[in-house]
């Protein structure tokens, strides 16, 4: 891996776990949806500086060149933070029927005991 | 012992029957508590049905057809009914059946009562499309039941008080059919078909329209397939 290609994956990861905490900071992001954006971010970070694993990793997936795993990790997490998102987004719409559902009993009952 | 009763109509834009429906309902069973749970209606079908005598409860928005009917069962179990008779709001289920669902329902032989459209003398017709999904639905809820299931797509039903607690635990939001009666089975519960008289809709919209066939082919597959292996897991979990 050049130089210059590790350099600037370095500098892209950096940046995105940076911005995360800061989002962290300012509120606009939840700890739990974060922590795993800050995973992928890390584990990329681990494998562009340590090359050896990098390349052991090649070797297992069979891949040809250490960039094409990279790629490959980044995607599977990607996937795995998308289905992650969908589960929570599921878990709220279930939160969001229920909620609904109780409320419009209840604004029922309320009024017929008004009546 | 008291044994109260009621009525559930789920309704979503049905201005044009549900006063219809439910004063038909009147006329002939005047005492019968009526509850209409309105689905985010954009025109007057809550206030048409509350003129027609029957008690609201408005959904914000709408949350779907499934949604809707258990936002009824959980109104009639935090109010003690202990029977129940559900049907729609566009007018296709004859308001004459209503007795018998529920003189069968209080039989206490069977927790879930299923008016069939295909059962008896009934002419309805439906979709060549809509006929091969029913059937192919009937084949597999009549095998995994046991028993004979014609309409499972009906949601002219009974249920007894059981049921309805379970129901507001367990219900899809959007298309519940068949994967509903083999949920139901699984749980242990009685189910029976009886006949009744069904009309063609009424109102030009259905909840099978556009592109939703195909999604409801998919989501029923899914639906089934989970259920099936629910049910393996917990007859493993109950083996070890």
């Amino acid at each position: 891996m050049l130089f210059r290609q590790k350099l600037f994956a370095i500098l892209v990861v950096v940046f995105l776990l940076l911005l995360i905490v800061e989002l962290i900071r300012r509120r606009k992001l939840r700890e739990e949806y974060s922590f795993l954006w800050i995973l992928c971010g890390i584990s990329i970070l681990v494998l562009i500086s340590w090359y050896d694993l990098l390349l052991l990793l090649t070797k297992l997936i069979g891949a040809v060149v250490p960039t094409t795993t990279l790629f490959i990790f980044t995607l599977l997490s990607l996937f795995l933070i998308a289905l992650h998102f969908c589960v929570k987004i599921s878990e709220l719409t279930d939160k969001i029927i229920k909620l609904t559902q109780e409320l419009a009993i209840l604004k029922t009952d309320i009024e017929n005991k008004k009546a | 012992m008291n044994i109260s009763k009621c009525i559930i109509i789920p309704a979503f834009n049905e201005a044009e029957n549900v006063g219809v429906v439910i004063k038909e309902i009147k006329k002939k069973y005047f005492d019968l508590p009526i509850l209409v749970v309105d689905d985010g209606s954009t025109d007057n079908t809550a206030f048409l049905a509350k003129q027609a005598g029957a008690v609201v409860v408005s959904l914000p928005f709408n949350l779907g057809y499934g949604a809707a009917l258990q936002t009824g069962f959980k109104y009639a179990a935090a109010h003690n009914y202990d029977y129940l008779v559900c049907l729609d709001a566009d007018g296709q289920h004859e308001s004459k059946s209503i007795p018998s669902l529920f003189s069968e329902i209080q039989n206490n032989q069977n927790d879930i009562i299923i008016g069939s459209r295909f059962l008896g003398e009934s002419a309805y017709k439906v979709s060549t499309l809509r006929r091969i999904g029913i059937a192919i639905l009937r084949v597999i809820a009549s095998s995994v039941t046991r028993q004979k299931i014609t309409d499972p797509t009906s949601g002219f039903i009974a249920l007894n008080r059981r049921v309805c607690k379970f129901y507001s635990n367990m219900y899809p939001s959007d298309f519940p059919d068949a994967d509903v009666i083999i949920a139901s089975y699984f749980a242990n519960f009685k189910i029976k078909e009886i006949p009744v008289k069904m009309y063609l809709k009424n109102s030009k919209k259905s909840m099978h329209s556009g592109m939703k066939p195909l999604y409801y082919i998919f989501k029923m597959s899914l639906s089934l397939l989970v259920i099936f292996i629910r049910k393996l897991l917990t007859k493993r979990n109950a083996a070890n």
